[in-house]
């Protein structure tokens, strides 16, 4: 049996539906990561398994034990929240230590534990200021301090990041995910930010509108997209619908493009590819899958340029492919000029039919 | 809530004893507000329904219809009320547009002199006009052939005891304006005028519609003033003391109490629509709007500051200026006879001990039971379903129910010998719970801003923590409160202190409160000690505004360390 469990979690607002018969299964030691657009259900997923939104059905077993229907205090968890959460008339020694009081420890030994865990979280002798006086990150390694400093068995971040500005995030980032290596806590954690997911997670829920409409490893979600919303929602893609034409080979438009996966005569189906696994080719370069595309826009971001175009793919919409900056050699695209690009069969992903 | 597969759970416990606490504390407040705040109204409705004999008839309305006299008395405070409102508002809009979006020096002292009325009881103003326009007031020659007893002195001194409510909204609604939108009004070249029009006032509607509903309810439910200085202008809320008091016709009282009742719920059920309807007018990335100097603008505002804290100065120092005089007008000289002979001997001054003890104990009860039911409210959980917004309900009623309408409300409920709390009437504890349930709604907003202020993840992280919830109230939420809870007992302090209106009906020979003794002494012609006494009262208020000004300042400087930018 997995660590957490939960089985047909359904949480209703009114006629709204917050959560649909969410079925998940966390292992332990695991970090887990909740996707997802702004209304999907994430937090609300999150805040019912941490007792804070009580659901309407289902049930979540923690190690073993049925917490559904438990208060908040009597489950197993450290939280943080996007807005720290920090007391600010307190010390931030004593904030950490705040679950440690009121177990009556002994003194001397809340003391330790309190310099323990700022050093863990890269704050050592911050215990005397108060969190008005540190910045968001430092605030937010307090939070995660605070939650920590109990040894909980389960950690759950609502959006930690999401109030940091981005240099911040970036770096908070790998620490949370290298304590978390180091403490082996089981965590679940709360973004809209699909990067982050993608940077931070052992495993990814996508979710839509309520629902699961993906779970996977970071790797598997971005390279075979379960559905259309998956695919459109983490990192960028290209729709292509076609129709077979031959063993191996589909109409896309005007063009006729080779296919890895097999495909039968007339049969219609819908592929993505990424931007970045559209190749430039050299001007006269008859390549396999390859074809002339117009150059409709070329955004240079450093690292990077997107560039919009127009190919023959039947229905108009504009391709967009990624080229980064050391594939181009510092080769200049300008608006209007005529590339020879291609599309690698195998990059050619076959995407299950919208649902 | 719905709770499926509930049978199926291992038992034990499902929360903690304190987690559980919440709901039925939560239903306490309930109870205690309805049986001090609904059950009296209930009462009232019924003593105005039901004939001498108990049985259910609408006689008494009729009755009253027929009286000679009341359709005058409401015609009266009607039209009173209108005047009231449209001279007050103007005023002190442009009062609160000349302290918040003009550069005046002295910007506190203008705030804290238009204040000022709030220190004394409303018949200080009335007490001041007598003697600047009375029979023998030194400036009588203004009004003309006018009488200043009657309609003008009611108006005059309802505005002035009106004025500091209206300026507290407005200062508010003009505190907080959008600097960017003057300056994209700047930037479209914009006239004054213009600015003035498209910005401004828009900005400021919603607390120009709630100061004028305010100043409206205010004028209809005053009692103490017509009482005073109105002479013989017949207006609803004297009628009600005359009925009550006078002929102890409690029946009537509460059809002229369900009369006053109507006008005044109807102006704030208007005020609760207008500004629920209100969007956040300043979203969080709004650049405090910071006026500059322009002296065009600045020279007018400021001498017109100067005209109005004169002349409020000018009330205040007259009612101070009265006590202090031997025989007005005859014999002008100084002396603390009023205070010594018409107080101490008099054995008047008891009734400033009773206010005092009064004031006390309403702030001592009051505030931890509006800042304790507000947490429970907004922080807790658990209780009935209905009980949140019921809660929310009564503690929004009392701004719409007049103090004479609580009042003969708590005659009817507390003096019915059948009621087993019949033994608190004529307490003072009847009289400080009343003081409490009258002013609930402006502490219960406060205290609510104030909790609302807060991350509202507190009690989740400390139920992660596996702390109780009053552990975190009384380490965490109380000390980052309690700006907010002195304010709220001082508010509440000061309003017991000067309160006339329920309390009339409420207080016996041994608990009479000084305000009332105030309208006793005018009653018997002695002005002298009555303004005496409206001074005691002034300045015992304005003692405990500086004593919280003081302890405020002293909390903001020691939290230094974590208050920052809080305030």
């Amino acid at each position: 049996m997995a660590h957490l469990e939960i089985t047909q979690l359904t949480k209703r607002y009114g006629a709204f539906v917050a959560l649909e018969r969410i079925e998940l299964a966390v292992e332990r030691g695991e970090f887990l990561v909740l996707l997802g657009p702004s209304g999907c259900g994430k937090t609300t997923l999150l805040r019912a398994i941490a007792g804070l939104e009580r659901q309407d059905e289902g049930r979540i077993v923690h190690a073993g034990r049925d917490i559904s229907q438990l208060s908040p205090a009597l489950r197993d968890y450290g939280i943080v929240f996007q807005s720290y959460a920090l007391f600010p008339n307190l010390s931030v020694a004593d904030n950490v230590a705040y679950g440690l009081n009121s177990r009556r420890a002994d003194r001397r030994l809340v003391r330790k534990r309190v310099e323990e865990m700022l050093e863990l979280v890269g704050l050592p002798g911050s215990q005397p200021k108060f969190p008005a006086q540190l910045s968001g990150g430092q605030q937010q390694r307090v939070a995660l301090a605070r939650a920590l400093a109990t040894s909980p068995d389960l950690l759950l971040l609502d959006e930690p990041l999401s109030a940091l500005d981005a240099i911040e995030r970036v770096r908070l980032r790998s620490e949370i995910r290298s304590l978390q290596n180091r403490l082996g806590v089981t965590t679940i954690m709360v973004t809209h930010d699909q990067e982050e997911a993608l940077a931070m997670a052992d495993r990814i829920v996508v979710m839509r509108g309520g629902r699961i409409q993906q779970i996977g490893g970071p790797q598997e979600i971005y390279r075979a997209p379960g559905n259309d919303f998956v695919a459109d929602f983490i990192g960028r893609g290209n729709l292509l619908d076609a129709t077979g034409a031959g063993p191996q080979h589909v109409r896309v438009g005007d063009l006729l493009l080779r296919c890895a996966g097999p495909t039968s005569e007339g049969h219609r189906q819908r592929f993505y590819v990424r931007p970045e696994d559209i190749r430039l080719h050299g001007t006269l370069d008859q390549g396999e899958n390859s074809f002339y595309a117009h150059v409709l826009k070329c955004e240079f971001l450093g690292a990077y340029s997107l560039v919009t175009l127009q190919a023959p793919t039947g229905d108009g919409r504009p391709l967009v492919a990624q080229f980064s900056s050391n594939y181009l050699c510092g080769r200049e695209i300008h608006p209007g000029a005529t590339l020879r690009v291609g599309i690698p069969a195998e990059h050619l992903r076959p995407l299950p039919e919208a649902a | 809530m719905k709770v499926a597969g509930l049978s199926t759970l291992p038992p034990g416990r499902r929360a903690t004893v304190s987690e559980r606490l919440g709901g039925p504390l939560l239903l306490l407040a309930a109870v205690a507000l309805a049986i001090f705040l609904l059950l009296p109204l209930g009462a009232l409705l019924l003593g105005a329904v039901r004939d001498d004999a108990g049985a259910f008839s609408l006689a008494r309305f009729a009755e009253f219809a027929a009286t000679p006299g009341m359709a005058t008395a409401v015609w009266n405070t009607l039209w009173v009320a209108v005047v009231v409102t449209a001279i007050t508002v103007p005023l002190a809009f442009v009062y609160a547009y000349a302290i918040e979006r003009a550069c005046l020096p002295l910007r506190g002292l203008w705030r804290i002199v238009g204040l000022s009325a709030l220190l004394g009881p409303s018949l200080v103003g009335a007490i001041a006009f007598i003697q600047w326009f009375g029979t023998q007031g030194v400036l009588k020659a203004w009004l003309g052939e006018t009488s200043v007893y009657g309609p003008v002195g009611i108006v005059m001194a309802t505005v002035y005891a009106s004025f500091p409510h209206a300026l507290m909204i407005l200062v508010v609604a003009l505190a907080t304006a959008d600097g960017r939108l003057y300056e994209a009004a700047d930037a479209l070249s914009a006239s004054r005028w213009r600015k003035f029009v498209t910005v401004t006032l828009p900005g400021a509607r919603y607390g120009l519609i709630s100061a004028a509903l305010v100043v409206f309810a205010y004028s209809v439910s005053e009692f103490g003033i017509p009482k005073v200085i109105g002479g013989n202008f017949p207006v609803l809320a004297v009628e009600i003391y005359v009925q009550v008091v006078g002929q102890h016709n409690f029946g009537r009282g509460a059809v002229v109490a369900l009369l006053l009742l109507l006008p005044v719920l109807l102006a704030f059920a208007i005020d609760w629509w207008v500004q629920r309807r209100q969007q956040a007018g300043l979203s969080a990335r709004a650049v405090p709007y910071r006026p500059r100097p322009d002296w065009r603008r600045d020279l007018p505002l400021l001498f017109y500051c100067l005209l109005l804290a004169m002349a409020m100065l000018g009330i205040l120092g007259m009612a101070a200026y009265t006590s202090l005089v031997r025989f007005w007008p005859y014999n002008l000289e100084l002396s603390l006879d009023h205070y010594i002979y018409g107080l101490a001997e008099a054995g008047v001054l008891d009734a400033w001990l009773n206010s005092l003890r009064i004031a006390g104990l309403t702030a001592l009860f009051g505030t931890p039971f509006v800042f304790f039911t507000a947490w429970l409210l907004e922080k807790g959980q658990g209780g009935p379903t209905g009980l949140r917004p019921l809660v929310r309900a009564l503690a929004a009623l009392p701004m719409g129910v007049p103090g004479l309408v609580l009042g003969i409300g708590y005659i009817l409920f507390f003096n019915a010998p059948d009621n087993p709390l019949n033994g608190l009437y004529q307490t003072l504890a009847i009289m400080v719970i009343a003081n409490i349930v009258h002013y609930y709604t402006a502490c219960h907003l406060t205290a609510l801003t104030a909790l609302k202020g807060i991350d509202r993840e507190f009690e989740a992280v400390s139920a992660s923590l596996k702390v109780s919830p009053f552990v975190t109230l009384w380490r965490v939420t109380l000390p980052v409160c309690l700006p907010a809870v002195l304010e709220i007992a001082r508010y509440l302090f000061i309003n017991a202190m000067t309160t006339v209106s329920a309390l009339v009906f409420l207080y016996s020979p041994t608990t009479l409160p000084a305000s009332v003794a105030i309208l006793n002494l005018d009653e018997a012609g002695e002005l002298g000690p009555a303004a005496a006494m409206a001074t005691l009262i002034v300045l015992t208020s304005t003692a405990i505004s500086l004593l919280y000004s003081f302890v405020t300042h002293l909390l903001f400087r020691r939290h230094q360390a974590w208050r920052q930018g809080q305030r």
